[in-house]
């Protein structure tokens, strides 16, 4: 996993509820390998019309957000499908956090692990930097994980909480996997008792 | 946590299931949890590859279970005859990976075959107590027997094989209780929809639900599978029903059911897997079942959900901002005009089947609607049943007949048209009758339009060309 310390970039504001895997990646590219850049795919659906021609009123087709690493969403964000696409989706195009009010679990869980830092913050803190952005899209805001701050210039700042597990992963870029490894033990002790 | 308090404090199922898994817990508060059962299917490469990357092997093979059922055809048992050579190659992969780590698989000539979620309880693989995960949205199923049953993704799939365990944190608990019985034509479809209008697409996000009361206990197994499997869509982590006399006969002579001495044992203890009186838990929703109607949804969340008797909602009626841009975006992409009533809505297609609907159970309640009425003209309706099991008990009892004199298809068991993945799709524009479980923008192909309904229901707009109130044709 690529180390993340702080981040600081443009929002691309996602202005829907319930935002689903289904429309961050579609279901037909899901037997594509993972060597593939899924961020092809990002949002096909929802990007394009029936003809193929982007649609220019969405907000991944326009200039001002072009470079955003931050997607501003609002309610249950990553619901629906486990699809860890969904997430290869998103970091393949270049995005490295998700700010939402709140998540659909299974996403929540398969951003952490793949380097896409995924913030709760409250439902007023998500308008006011929906409001910051949509008034001026070159607002950036810097996320400090460190410190655990989401903060624009001088006009918004919040804190988000991330449990010190995945933080330290972030951090270091390390993966869960390679830590439960090192408690094969503790396992193989867990499963003589039960299984005895 | 509640879970590890003593033996005197009132426990809910859920942190009677919880604790015993528990290997170990993080400084932070995470869980380390044993997992009991492994579902694997052919969207399961990506986790093997992980896997393979880094030169594991699958610690306990004997605790997962294989079968292809998202990328197969449903119109023959031949791979080769999947067109596209990627999709060839993930059901290819699956039997590969099952082959190469020794894991049980179920392959596409093996009449068992079926929908994960269909043949895991079929077979006895899903048991009370049991913690159980998939790399899937609706493994929440299985907590139908009382196990504590969730979807995982690919990440958690390479770690669950590699340690048999999983982080997690401990959820919270919801327990959602209906009591009364419910009306002619109301089924378990109808319930689940009616609690996700009731509590939304996010109200159970961060909670394990637990459902109880009259209504439920009345369910029978294949019943609470088809609630327990929606869980997900009001984001619930999982799903469950305490396990009850209807649950150990369910299991009584499973294949993979505990015999003899293990049996009785294994029933002693599931026995005790229910919530005690006086649990607490972290929040509770109430809902009558006389108050359920059959249910339609209209839009493109599960939430977006009303009694067939509706109308298509008008957004101006919403005083909540993002909820009237949501009701707009919806009924212009499901070509919906406010107001409209649901019954005068045309459709193109029906799909029966999916792990949520695609039952002996869920073919019989079609089957009775259907019976000596034909499919409307125009319309093309199609049944696929959850496995091959459930299929030839459906053609014991003529069910395949009663659909095929309609001018239904009788089609091979898979996920099908529940998600599209294996090219089973409802065109552009064109509107589905599903018994599926996800309504969402493009979920059953590009441009498709969904509504999710019962099987019942969707019979009823087979025979009638629209969405019709079932109660008006039994």
């Amino acid at each position: 996993m690529e180390k993340f310390e702080t981040l600081q970039s443009l929002m691309l504001p996602l202005d829907k509820v319930n935002i689903d895997t289904d429309q961050i990646l579609p279901a037909r590219y899901l037997q594509k390998p993972r060597a593939n850049n899924f961020g092809n795919y990002l949002f096909q659906d929802v990007r394009h019309d029936e003809n193929g021609l982007k649609r220019p009123e969405f907000v991944l087709n326009q200039d001002q957000y072009a470079g955003a690493k931050i997607v501003l969403a609002k309610d249950n964000f990553g619901c629906g499908s486990s699809r860890e696409h969904a997430v290869w989706a998103l970091y393949d195009g270049g995005f490295r956090a998700v700010i939402a009010p709140s998540f659909g679990d299974i996403f929540f869980n398969n951003a952490l692990k793949n380097g896409l830092l995924p913030i709760r913050l409250g439902q007023s803190d998500v308008s006011q930097l929906f409001s910051l952005t949509q008034q001026n899209a070159g607002t950036k805001v810097v996320i400090d994980l460190l410190a655990q701050t989401v903060v624009a210039n001088s006009v918004f700042k919040a804190s988000f909480e991330i449990d010190k597990f995945s933080k330290q992963c972030f951090l270091e870029g390390l993966d869960e996997l390679g830590y439960t490894l090192s408690l094969l033990p503790q396992i193989e002790a867990f499963e003589k008792k039960r299984f005895s | 946590m509640q879970a590890t308090q003593s033996s005197q404090q009132a426990l809910t199922l859920f942190e009677k299931i919880w604790a015993p898994h528990v290997v170990m817990e993080r400084e932070d508060g995470a869980s380390l949890l044993y997992v009991d059962r492994h579902l694997v299917q052919d969207g399961s490469a990506p986790a093997f590859e992980m896997l393979h990357q880094r030169q594991l092997k699958a610690r306990a093979p004997d605790k997962a279970f294989g079968t292809p059922d998202h990328y197969i055809p449903t119109l023959g048992r031949d791979l080769n005859s999947i067109q596209d050579p990627e999709k060839r190659a993930m059901a290819r992969a699956l039997e590969d990976d099952c082959e190469k780590h020794k894991i049980p698989f179920f392959g596409l000539s093996d009449a068992r075959q079926g929908i994960v979620h269909v043949i895991a309880p079929e077979q006895g693989l899903s048991q009370p107590g049991q913690l159980i995960v998939c790399g899937d949205s609706h493994t929440a199923t299985h907590g139908a027997f009382g196990a504590l049953a969730f979807g995982i993704g690919a990440s958690e799939m390479a770690h669950v094989l590699a340690t048999q365990t999983l982080w997690q944190r401990q959820p919270l608990t919801l327990r959602i209780n209906i009591e009364g019985r419910l009306g002619k034509g109301v089924s378990a479809k109808d319930i689940i929809l009616a609690i996700i209008g009731k509590i939304g697409a996010a109200g159970a996000v961060g909670y394990v639900i637990e459902y109880t009361g009259e209504t439920i206990r009345n369910l029978s197994m294949q019943e609470r599978m088809t609630v327990c499997n929606m869980s997900i869509e009001a984001g619930g982590r999982a799903g469950m029903v305490a396990p009850d006399e209807k649950t150990i006969e369910w299991l009584k002579d499973k294949p993979f059911a505990p015999k003899g001495a293990e049996w009785d044992a294994a029933v002693a203890r599931w026995r005790e897997l229910f919530s005690d009186s006086g649990a607490v838990y972290n929040q509770v929703v109430e809902m009558r079942a006389e108050e359920i109607s059959p249910m339609v949804t209209w839009g493109n969340s599960p939430e977006d959900v009303l009694p067939i008797d509706g109308t298509v909602p008008f957004a101006v009626n919403s005083n909540n901002p993002v909820k009237r841009k949501s009701i707009e975006n919806a009924t212009s992409y499901m070509g919906l005009t406010p107001g409209q009533k649901l019954t005068d809505i045309q459709i193109d297609h029906v799909f029966i089947g999916s792990c949520t609907n695609g039952r002996i159970e869920d073919l019989r309640s079609a089957a009775a609607v259907v019976k000596d009425r034909q499919v409307a003209k125009g319309v093309q309706a199609w049944v696929v049943p959850g496995s091959g099991l459930v299929k030839r008990q459906a053609e014991q009892e003529g069910l395949d007949q009663v659909f095929l004199n309609a001018g239904f298809q009788w089609r091979e068991p898979g996920c099908s048209m529940c998600l599209g993945t294996n090219g089973d799709q409802v065109p552009a524009g064109q509107r589905c009758a599903s018994t599926s479980n996800r309504n969402f923008v493009g979920r059953q192909g590009p441009g498709s339009r969904t509504h999710l309904m019962s099987p019942a229901m969707a019979a009823a707009a087979a025979v009638t060309g629209r969405l019709t109130d079932v109660r008006n044709l039994i």
